[in-house]
């Protein structure tokens, strides 16, 4: 193989664009010529709607989509992480029948993941799968799930086999969530937001050619789905963006991303606000009291000495250095800071903290930031978690012994509380 | 904004790393910790004349090596790892420092040079008995005489003050109030009129004197009345080193406390192997990495290297206020690893504690930092 000349390829898709990009398009129709010419993926194999570039050449290449103002292919949601996972373990037939319309958007997909009884143990799964009659039916409870609501696919990881030990007994599977047996709920959260869905399956039925390589296979492929799972949030970050230009696609994909966040409006109080808090302590008068300034200096040492130590990990990264510990604490100050922001909020809106909505301050972003906190030491691996992770793998102390592995999963003890 | 290292600074770190790792082992802190000077001068001498580092951010010009806060930063934080017993905080952070800032062309010429070789300890006198980090609470008189002027008063919780060949001191016109009036004075050690007690401190590594004026002919350094805005540029750079020195010693903590949980064992396995333990040792990395990101960064503001439109002191106190918290509560985690050993003399936490203790007080603890930067803040 020629060595691939990065210039070049920059020239090559400069002039595909200009002949081909035309924001008059429908979004899908332009969408399609994205995975026909492979220029949607660069970095996917090209019989599969790629072209077969190093990872390293992506962002220069959308670098020249950004700069003509052109579409990328469609990014909401975790269809990237159903197709990276479908990509590296799905057969030919999945690889046809989804990967296409997971690019062009036609088809929204949820992951069917954490269970009541499994949140930081996910490998602890009790939804069924069962073999009946050359099909596999399915019962159980999701939760969670992202898009459930309006999802034609999902995800599944379900135990097929309660005999073997808990990681081994789990299988991988596409459903179709468009099927009567399965009933998916809003789930409410403490902030009365409904960013999430709980999915019950109750004789749900997936055809065999449906499960994703072998049986036993699910827990290996499920590891697969999370490690694409960061990338994929950098990938949201740069997509939900848009634009206001008036043509059609770019219209359609205002439309997308509105349908797609709109169950996260509340996202950016969750972490604590920290930029709204010297002016509001201004406006309240706040600012004069010497224990409250005392506070607002902690929170500001904190929320800034975890913006450098984010630099210096990226730093270390953009020089391909080792990643030093800097790397692995962000999700855990991203916590304290959340934590010690709402504390701080609280203290500055005092008697005003007891009210939400228009009665409230900030027409009820005040109130969210008090009642939102939590969620950041909880979702995406709880502080705990995070925990063991910094100390087991940065710095090499032992896991605990477990009960859990060693056994048939049906001898496992279970919750006692669902 | 550079959030890295380069190659030569990691190098130079890697070579005092090795060389404080051979000549201050904790056996060297505690033989010179009891001693009257504090220091050893052979060492002195080594880290002066074959390593430089008393000359390293003093420009060429003045016999130095003209590299920057960047750079001594390096040089405190592995002093703070190793406890160097030495006089290098006073002499070239504080005295050299204030010396660069205050000093005419003519001073500096004269001044610098000596502090360069390592020929000269030189310490920092503005603190009094009132305990105040601020210029405005200076008290102590200079009185304009024929050749010069004569210092009246007292000055404590100076740093090496007791062994300084040369002090700089700061004092106040008779009759002056505030930041008015207050200039910048070169004193000899030895000078007539001068009486210097070492004080009893909790941190032996660290020697504090108190030093009594009664007439003491006294030089002016720089210009007259102008010191107060020239002290507040020198404690900004001095605390932004601190903060460097105090993250180096956490670091040291964190790294012994894991060891010892690594090899303790109790209940039939390494401590280390408790999830409370791995819990806290988690909770231990993420104080100090987020207070080294703080200091690293003052240091780099202090070079001119920020994002802009930041007030550098603010960076400064931000700096010292977290490195502060983060070296008690490490230390405080140390001990408490080690459990009941880790209360006694023969085990070295405690040197790292008392450590963090005079460092969590001198040039102004934590509180007071967080209201100055505060007071500070831009953005």
């Amino acid at each position: 193989m020629s060595e691939i000349n990065e210039t070049e390829v920059l020239e090559e898709v400069r002039a595909w664009l200009e002949v081909n990009w035309d924001p008059n398009l429908s979004l899908v129709e332009w969408r399609n010529k994205l995975a026909d010419s492979g220029w949607g993926m660069p970095a996917w194999p090209k019989e599969w709607y790629g072209r077969g570039l190093p990872d390293g050449m992506v962002s220069a290449i959308e670098e020249e989509f950004q700069k003509i103002g052109a579409i990328g292919v469609a990014r909401a949601g975790i269809r990237m992480l159903a197709a990276a996972t479908l990509l590296e373990h799905g057969s030919q037939m999945h690889k046809e029948k989804f990967l296409r319309r997971i690019l062009t958007g036609e088809d929204t997909w949820c992951q069917l993941f954490s269970e009541p009884g499994s949140g930081s143990d996910l490998a602890g799964a009790v939804t069924r799968a069962d073999l009946k009659d050359g099909k596999w039916i399915i019962n159980g409870q999701k939760v969670w799930t992202t898009s459930a609501h309006h999802a034609q696919w999902g995800l599944l990881l379900a135990r097929t086999d309660w005999d073997l030990p808990k990681h081994k007994g789990l299988s991988y599977f596409v459903l179709d969530m468009t099927q009567d047996a399965v009933d998916v709920q809003p789930l409410r959260q403490m902030n009365g937001h409904a960013s999430f869905n709980q999915v019950f399956f109750t004789d749900a039925v997936i055809d065999p050619e449906y499960q994703v390589e072998g049986l036993g296979d699910g827990w290996k492929i499920a590891t697969t789905t999370l490690m694409h799972e960061r990338r994929g949030a950098d990938g949201l970050r740069r997509w939900a963006m848009g634009t206001n230009r008036p043509e059609r696609a770019y219209v359609e994909e205002r439309e997308e991303i509105a349908h797609a966040m709109a169950p996260y409006k509340w996202y950016p109080q969750r972490m604590g606000r920290v930029d709204l808090v010297i002016e509001r302590a201004k406006e309240t008068g706040k600012y004069d009291d010497p224990v409250v300034r005392q506070e607002i200096a902690k929170l500001l040492t904190l929320a800034k000495s975890a913006e450098w130590t984010a630099r210096r990990a990226r730093a270390a990264a953009v020089l391909g250095r080792n990643q030093g510990p800097e790397g692995s604490i962000g999700k855990l100050a991203a916590s304290h800071v959340a934590r010690l922001g709402n504390h701080v909020h609280t203290m500055i809106s005092g008697a005003d903290a007891m009210l939400t909505g228009s009665d409230s301050s900030m027409d009820g972003v005040i109130a969210e930031i008090l009642v939102s906190t939590p969620a950041i030491s909880i979702a995406g691996g709880t502080d705990e978690i995070q925990r063991n992770i910094i100390s087991e793998r940065v710095l090499g102390m032992p896991k605990e012994p477990r009960n859990d592995t060693d056994r048939p999963f049906r001898d496992v003890p279970r919750n006692l509380i669902r | 904004m550079s959030f890295s290292f380069t190659d030569e600074q990691t190098e130079f770190r890697s070579i005092l790393r090795r060389f404080l790792a051979e000549k201050s082992p904790t056996t060297e802190v505690r033989r010179l910790m009891e001693t009257e000077d504090g220091y050893d001068p052979d060492v002195w001498r080594q880290l002066s004349q074959d390593l430089g580092v008393t000359a390293i951010h003093i420009p060429e010009e003045y016999g130095g090596q003209g590299f920057g806060f960047v750079e001594l930063a390096i040089v405190l934080e592995e002093m703070g790892r190793s406890l160097l017993c030495a006089p290098y905080f006073s002499t070239v952070v504080m005295a050299a420092t204030a010396i660069l800032n205050a000093g005419d062309e003519e001073q500096k010429r004269a001044l610098l040079p000596p502090i360069s070789a390592g020929k000269n300890r030189a310490a920092l006198a503005f603190t009094e008995e009132n305990g105040r980090w601020d210029s405005a609470g200076m008290a102590m008189t200079a009185k304009a005489v024929e050749d010069g002027y004569q210092l009246d008063g007292v000055k404590s919780f100076v740093l090496d003050g007791h062994t300084a060949e040369l002090i700089v001191v700061l004092a106040r016109a008779p009759g002056t109030a505030g930041d008015n009036g207050l200039s910048f004075f070169t004193v000899a050690g030895d000078a007539d009129g001068l009486s210097r007690k070492r004080l009893q401190g909790v941190d032996d590594t660290r020697k504090l004197a108190r030093l009594e004026f009664n007439g003491v002919s006294a030089q002016l350094l720089g210009s007259e009345g102008a010191a107060a805005a020239l002290l507040t540029k020198t404690l900004d750079q001095a605390v932004t080193c601190l903060a460097n020195e105090m993250v180096g010693g956490a670091e040291a903590l964190r790294e012994q406390a894991l060891d010892y949980a690594q090899l303790r064992m109790q209940f039939g396995r390494t401590i280390a192997s408790f999830q409370t333990m791995k819990h806290k040792s988690a909770d231990m990395l993420i104080d100090v990495e987020l207070a080294k990101s703080a200091a690293y960064y003052a240091a780099a503001a202090a070079d001119g290297d920020h994002d802009g439109g930041e007030e550098l002191g603010a960076m400064a106190s931000l700096a010292k206020a977290g490195a502060a918290e983060a070296y008690m509560q490490t230390a405080i985690h140390t001990i408490q690893i080690h459990g009941g050993i880790g209360f006694t003399w023969d085990n070295d936490t405690h040197l790292w504690f008392k450590r963090a203790k005079s460092s969590e007080v001198f040039l102004g603890e934590p509180s007071y930092h967080r209201e100055l930067m505060l007071q500070r803040w831009q953005g």
